[in-house]
């Protein structure tokens, strides 16, 4: 800590920490453009120039440039100085001379950091009477508009592509004035982190593409605090809707979590919400049929029949506990394929009885060497890698602080580190998307690798059994990688569900639990699949075959499947099963998808910004989700569905809830593992109004001048403290309720400075969600025993591995038009030498065979994968029924292709 | 595709640097000396050659003014454009130049024979004006001298 | 006078051809770092220190204390670079260009015991691409030098290595930045860099790295082999040494001179260059370069030194002199530099990429009696913004010195253009 003095008043500041991070934090008004919270100082645009001065008698000073300033003790500066003043207004008219004036139709407008800083530096009237220099834009996919002519030279683009995010194809081309960021030639951004570039970007230079199809002013969006349903990280995001329909989705911060940033497939997933697949009314029969109509058919049902419920790992806890009560513990299954069920409870008994904590995603970016085992983490967990890439810097950054050069001095550390990077290791089926940082990458099939991590584990601790026949190469690298967690400060170990590997998952924690036998404080974190697939395997369901079997033997008459197309957790034939089989099949989803094409009944499910629940990532914390508007139609939770309100003739205390915070005490009342979620946000009762809608929201008597001049009242919401409307109480809501930044002066996403504590720390009162289980001091353990054999390569029968695609392999996003732009097609990848020994060429067609599946697919000749391993893409169509891993054969096509021998 | 002979001339340089990067200058000049200039696909080969993506590699390409990313004529003219050469009367000459082959300052004649680019001084100072083509360095220059030096070019 | 006090160019040929190893080793070459491979490396720099050398390249930072901020020893980051300057840029300066092509050898030797005494590994020589012949001749030179054992592998027997490399730049004004040089020689774009951390801490590839002009590198070994008390006899001034004058302009004798540091500028243009020509009369001189501000008549006596042209309201920068006479018009001369800034500016700092851009249109639309008397206040103010600290680096504020001292002492000129709407001497 320091003291420094800020218009001659002492003020307390982190002295490793520049000027203007410390301004900022302390609630002052300081322009910036080129420094980030996340990105550091780099001192290109000049903005936030202030005084300094030598003493208390010092009054002449000078022009320092805050974010390349420390805040030593004792340093003396003014933000008002006159002559300061005059210098940032100055800087703001360079920006501006080349900048097209354009607000209006830029879809920036309103909410532009350009637009916000111009203002607050007074600058009000242009100069500048020459020619401006014009670009041509570039097209840059589906995800990202470009106009380059509004660009202010700042660099935060390249800066977070390049330098934070790892991507490669986009560059700052040419000098002076006229210097143009784009790509070498016109295509698809290729980094999976490209739509932060829209909130980097301190203008509309980079822009949501998805919004530009119904844009929105955010002064019109009404929006709510949510949490993103396209992958087990859980990022905060905040989603505006507008007219009935989602517009966007745009980061929350939570330091804990995502932090700055969301990938691509939660940026821009969202549009599935609106979507013409929805469903929107109760269907009977495949026939819209009214709301009482549909639910006297459930009440019958369930009063009739034997039940049983399918749950899902997509839906909140809240709708898995609803459906959990309705058919009774003993009749709900987890909606998932047996493997990933079994791997995922694995893992959480290994979190729940192993002394290694799972961390959170910022604990993540800070563990300083990483061994992952079996996870692609980009296209699977894409935030998780996105912080990885930062966590291969702590060691070399150490380097910096020895030489007395401040971390937060970007480009210096950069210059000092060059391409030194902490260790990485990556031990997988095929190649990553971290691969390029790692510091060893090992491919083997998924038994090989759990042999590895077994093998490591012994390295580290002689008292865990060894793995045995390991060829010397193997041992070595264990060796390697020993040698690296143990000389780490806080080692990490990842592993997950992806290679459905029960081994895997133990193999992990053996090597963290080493760890923490010698005294390392490791960690420990699992890739899930879903969004909710935690939370799911916390409710105990039983697994998905015990109800395929339960169907079969007639111990069941109705399923009542959430929020799930059960075509992608089995097989077809078994799936087929079990709906033909049901007397009457009961479905509550968003969207039409082969399972709703079965049902006699349909309910209308709302999607997650329609709607309110908790969800567990894959950190096992619990967040919460808000509605951000009312659906259209009969649309509504399914844990509203699923309640003795709407549905006539269930016993009394049943399901007895009518809002949110009923239900979610009824969990926590009836689970303690899941107690704690009471926790994850604050219940309506102890809290005013938080308001949906901006200061500034207009037409909000007019909306629906069309039907009615009256204006209507704004819908109550039972279920939290958010109005639908721009009623708010005096207090800044408490960060779980926050439904975007805004901040007097401060109009873009850049008013989180004013949310933070500390600028780029937790928000203030704490990060939101809690998380479910902390490790306890002294917990008993035990080391696994059995380790697995070695994989044998078997032309008769491969080991067929889901291959997973940030694009294509999550069932939601893949439905909006932007994301389904970049799903690749099928194909089956297999090592170029097992496709020489099959006589398959690059291209050609290879049946594949899983017991009666079959499915012709391209090859795709790689090297990376392991003999006698092929891997499928994961849910992407027509592959999307398979449950992967799974052991099948493949033989060639190409006769039949061609038709002929040639 | 680069020739076998350049990519012996790149690797060679690369001994002298710890990493490929560092010779993507000299590498895009060893192709440019050959071809007069480094094309698109140019740039898409010599970014593989060395392990960098094109972005990279034309993000270093346009910030240089002697990497040029347009074609020239057989013979690139260099006219000092800077302070001494300006008093000493360069646009003079530059006119002069201009007018005899028949186009203007940074373009090519119709028959590829001359590239004519305006150049930051060329270090010759103290006899200015001067021009440069093709490495011969022309010193003193007056409009009279024009024809016989661009004589020497065919 | 002396070759005594002509250490940098006694042995230039007349022919302007190079001098060979053979000439240069007849000539007392080598012998500089023989004897600094006698000596601890540290005392080397002390004698460099005690000299009171200071850099050539425009800054003028004691050279002695540079290398003294060296990490030396066991423990010191390896390997540690020292790199050349010889990308001589800037508009009206060529003196670097004469020493590498006539004497080769100086600057090889001159560098080699400057790494000796950083006990810096690997060295490059960062030669502007469009000195094709120095090009020519420091290759040769270099190849001359290992094969007689004075680069390498254990150079003479003394256990010290040094590998030189020739890096041929591809353009721009601003890779003369010692930071943005050394993003060039990385293969990047060359920005400058943040300072501190400064390069001879973490410098090229993260490393300690020396980055020193030609001609300051020439004069190490003369130091080393006659001494720190010699090297100050040379000078006029407090700082030692000679220093090579150059003039350009309308002047009978535009060329280069080493002269005694401190000469005065009106012996440098009467008795060197001969005085003006044509009986045009002096109207005003760029002392050091495109980036220094305008001396005038007033201030012929002042001796060429740091402290005294610092004192007359300018810098000695390169020494290299431009002359405006009065058939010469000063705007025109002013939009000329302030075109070749604009155009150089890296593009990373507003202040710099808009403010010079700004600055060029005006003296261009005033060139064409096209201005107003509103755009004098704006490059007034533009002179203020673009002043020492507010840009990223040293570019900028000498970008616009020439501009301030013109507004100065020339203002009857743009009032001229102004009021007349079109440039007098057109
Ligand atoms: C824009 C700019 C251009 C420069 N160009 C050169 C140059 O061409 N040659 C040079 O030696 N120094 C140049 N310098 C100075 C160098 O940054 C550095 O100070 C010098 O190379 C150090 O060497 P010295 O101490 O021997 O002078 C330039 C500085 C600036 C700010
Ligand atoms: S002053 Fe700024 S823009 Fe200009 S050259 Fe220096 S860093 Fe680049
Ligand atoms: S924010 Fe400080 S210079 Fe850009």
């Amino acid at each position: 800590m320091a003291t420094i003095y800020i218009e001659n008043e002492p003020r307390q500041a982190d002295s490793n920490q520049n000027l203007l991070h410390v301004l900022l934090s302390l609630g002052y008004d300081l322009p910036y453009f080129c420094w980030h919270p996340a990105l550091g100082s780099v001192g290109a645009c000049r903005q936030c120039a202030v005084k300094q001065f030598r003493n208390e008698q010092d009054t002449a000073g000078k022009i320092v440039i805050a974010c390349m300033t420390p805040a030593a003790d004792g340093t003396r500066v003014s933000i008002k100085d006159p002559e300061a003043a005059e210098f940032r207004a100055a800087v703001i008219q360079g920006l501006m001379q080349n900048h097209p004036h354009d607000c209006p139709v830029c879809d920036e407008g309103g909410e532009c950091h350009l637009q916000d800083m111009t203002v607050m530096t007074g600058h009000c009237s242009r100069h500048y009477r020459f020619t401006k220099r014009t670009f041509r834009n570039q097209y840059l996919g589906p995800l990202l508009n470009h106009e380059m002519n509004r660009c202010i030279q700042c660099q935060r683009c390249v800066r977070f592509y390049r330098d934070y995010a790892g991507g490669h194809d986009l560059n700052a081309f040419r000098l002076r004035d006229t210097v143009y960021f784009g790509r070498f030639e016109d295509g698809v951004l290729e980094n999976e982190f490209s739509g932060n570039l829209a909130e980097v970007c301190p203008t509309g230079v980079f822009t949501d593409a998805t919004l530009k199809r119904h844009y929105t002013r955010k002064w019109d969006l009404q929006m709510a605090p949510s949490v993103c349903v396209h992958c087990a990280a859980g990022c905060n995001i905040s989603v505006g809707e507008r007219y009935g329909t989602l517009r966007r989705v745009v980061n929350r911060y939570n330091h804990a979590v995502n932090g700055y940033f969301l990938c691509d497939r939660g940026r821009f997933g969202y549009e599935f919400v609106n979507s013409d697949q929805r469903i929107r009314e109760c269907l009977l029969g495949g026939e819209p049929t009214e709301l009482t109509r549909a639910m006297f058919r459930l009440g019958t049902l369930l009063r009739d029949g034997n039940c049983i419920g399918i749950g899902s790992p997509r839906a909140s806890l809240e709708s898995n506990f609803a459906l959990r009560q309705l058919v009774g513990p003993d009749h709900f299954y987890a909606g998932v394929a047996d493997e990933e069920w079994s791997v995922t409870l694995a893992a959480l008994e290994v979190l729940k009885h192993g002394p290694a904590p799972s961390p959170s995603l910022d604990e993540i970016e800070h563990c300083d060497a990483v061994l992952v085992l079996g996870e692609d983490v980009t296209n699977v967990l894409p935030l998780m890698a996105l912080r990885l890439r930062q966590s291969v810097r702590q060691q070399p950054v150490r380097k910096a602080t020895d030489l007395h050069i401040p971390l937060w001095l970007d480009h210096a550390v950069r210059e000092l580190v060059q391409d030194e990077r902490g260790p990485l290791f990556i031990a997988s089926p095929s190649v990553t998307r971290l691969d390029d940082v790692a510091t060893e990458v090992l491919r083997a099939a998924p038994s090989g690798l759990a042999r590895l991590g077994f093998a490591v584990a012994h390295a580290l601790d002689p008292d865990a059994p060894a793995a045995p026949d390991l060829s010397s190469e193997v041992e070595a690298v264990a060796g390697r990688i020993a040698a690296a967690l143990r000389s780490a400060r806080s080692p990490l170990v990842i592993s997950g569900t992806s290679c459905g590997s029960r081994e895997l998952v133990e193999a992990a924690a053996q090597v963290a639990w080493a760890l923490c036998k010698t005294g390392k404080p490791a960690r420990l974190s699992f890739c899930f699949p879903e969004c909710n697939s935690a939370g799911l395997a916390l409710m105990r369901p039983r697994p998905l075959s015990a109800a395929f079997q339960a169907m079969q033997r007639g111990s069941a008459d109705t399923v009542i499947i959430l929020e799930n197309d059960l075509y992608r957790r089995g097989s077809v034939a078994e799936v087929s099963t079990l709906l033909d089989t049901a007397r009457h099949v009961v479905v509550l989803d968003h969207l039409k998808n082969r399972t709703t094409g079965k049902a006699e009944l349909v309910l209308p499910a709302g999607a997650f910004a329609e709607t309110d629940g908790t969800l567990v990532n894959n950190e096992l914390r619990a967040q919460r989700f808000f509605q951000a508007f009312p659906p259209q139609g009969e649309v509504r939770a399914s844990w509203h569905w699923l309640s003795n309100s709407l549905i006539p003739e269930l016993p009394a205390g049943t399901c007895s809830w009518r809002t949110l915070d009923d239900i979610v005490s009824a969990i926590a009342n009836e689970m303690p593992d899941l107690a704690p979620i009471e926790h994850a946000a604050p219940s309506r009762k102890e809290l005013g109004k938080v308001a949906r809608e901006p200061n500034r929201y207009s037409g909000r008597t007019s909306i629906l001048a069309n039907i009615s001049v009256h204006e209507p009242k704004p819908p109550e919401d039972l279920d939290s403290a958010l109005a639908f409307s721009m009623e708010s109480g005096p207090q800044p809501p408490p960060s779980a309720l926050i439904p975007f930044f805004w901040s007097p002066g401060w109009n873009s996403i850049q008013s989180v400075n004013k949310f933070q504590g500390e600028v780029g720390g937790p928000l203030r009162g704490g990060d939101p969600g809690v998380r479910l289980i902390d490790q306890k001091a002294e917990i008993a353990w035990q080391y696994f025993s059995a380790t697995p054999p070695a994989f044998q390569p078997n032309s008769d029968e491969w080991l067929l591995l889901p291959h997973f695609h940030i694009f294509g392999s999550e069932e939601l996003s893949r439905q909006a038009p932007a994301i389904s732009e970049l799903v690749p097609r099928a194909y089956v990848g297999l090592n170029a030498t097992d496709a020489a020994l099959l006589g398959v060429k690059s291209g050609e067609l290879i049946k594949v065979t899983i017991g009666d599946s079959v499915h012709e697919l391209e090859a795709s000749l790689r090297t990376d994968v392991p003999r006698g391993v092929a891997l499928l893409p994961a849910g992407i169509p027509p592959v999307d029924n398979l449950s992967l891993p799974a052991r099948g054969r493949l033989s060639p096509l190409r006769a039949a292709v061609y038709g002929f021998a040639k | 595709m680069l020739t076998a002979e350049e990519q012996k001339e790149i690797n060679e340089e690369l001994a002298h640097y710890p990493n490929k990067q560092a010779v993507c200058i000299d590498a895009m000049l060893i192709v440019q000396r050959r071809r007069g200039w480094v094309s698109d696909e140019d740039i898409h080969d010599i970014a593989e050659f060395l392990g960098m993506s094109t972005a990279d590699l034309d993000g270093v390409a346009t910030f240089y003014n002697l990497i040029r990313r347009k074609p020239v004529g057989r013979h690139v003219a260099l006219i000092c454009d800077s302070v001494s050469c300006w008093i000493m009367g360069c646009e003079r000459v530059r006119d002069q130049l201009c007018a005899r082959l028949g186009t203007t300052l940074g373009g090519s004649t119709a028959d590829g024979r001359f590239t004519l680019l305006p150049n930051v001084c060329l270090g010759a100072c103290d006899h200015a004006p001067v021009m440069m083509i093709d490495g011969d360095l022309y010193t003193n220059l007056d409009e009279r001298q024009i024809d016989p030096i661009l004589d020497r070019y065919k | 006078m002396s070759p005594m006090e002509r250490p940098l160019t006694s042995n230039l040929r007349p022919d302007g051809n190079a001098v060979d190893i053979a000439a240069y080793e007849r000539a007392g070459g080598y012998e500089g770092l023989r004897k600094a491979l006698t000596m601890q490396p540290q005392d080397v720099t002390e004698l460099v220190k005690r000299s009171s050398l200071k850099g050539r390249g425009g800054a003028g930072f004691p050279t002695g204390m540079k290398w003294s901020f060296v990490p030396m020893g066991a423990n010191a980051p390896k390997p540690k670079y020292l790199v050349a300057n010889a990308d001589e840029m800037e508009p009206g300066t060529f003196k670097d260009r004469v020493l590498m092509e006539g004497d080769p050898h100086q600057l090889i030797e001159g560098m080699t015991v400057a790494a000796y005494a950083i006990q810096a590994e690997v060295g490059y020589i960062f030669l502007r691409g469009e000195y094709r012949c120095s090009a020519q001749r420091l290759r040769a030179a270099v190849a001359e030098a290992k094969e007689r054992g004075f680069l390498g592998h254990n150079i003479l027997g003394s256990g010290f290595g040094f590998e030189l490399h020739l890096h041929i730049s591809a353009g721009r004004y601003i890779c003369g930045e010692e930071t943005a040089l050394l993003n060039a020689l990385e293969g990047k774009r060359a920005h400058p860099r943040t300072k501190p951390p400064f390069p001879q801490v973490s410098g090229l590839w993260g490393k300690p790295t020396i980055v020193q002009n030609v001609e300051t590198l020439c004069n190490v070994h003369h130091i080393v082999n006659k001494g720190p008390e010699w090297f100050r006899t040379l000078s006029r001034s407090g700082d030692g040494g000679t220093k090579l004058y150059g003039v350009s302009g309308k002047v009978n004798r535009p060329g280069l001179w080493e002269l005694p540091l401190g000469t005065t500028l009106r012996e440098i243009l009467e008795e060197h260059a001969g005085g003006m020509r044509d009986g045009l009369r002096f109207r005003g001189v760029l002392p050091g370069g495109a980036s220094t501000d305008f001396l005038v008549e007033q201030h012929l006596d002042t001796p060429m030194d740091y402290t005294e042209v610092q004192k007359a309201g300018s810098r000695l920068g390169t020494g290299t002199m431009v002359i405006l006479d009065e058939g010469t018009c000063p705007v025109g001369m002013v939009w000329n530099l302030e075109h070749f800034f604009a155009q150089e500016s890296c593009g990373w700092c507003t202040p710099c990429w808009s403010g010079l851009a700004w600055t060029e249109k005006i003296l261009l639309a005033m060139e064409y009696g096209k201005a107003e008397e509103s755009d004098l206040d704006t490059l007034r103010f533009q002179t203020k913004f673009l002043a020492p600290g507010n840009t990223f680096c040293a570019f900028a504020p000498g970008a616009v010195e020439p501009l301030q001292s013109a507004l100065k002492y020339f203002s009857g000129d743009f009032h001229r253009h102004i009021e007349e709407k079109r440039c007098p001497w057109r």
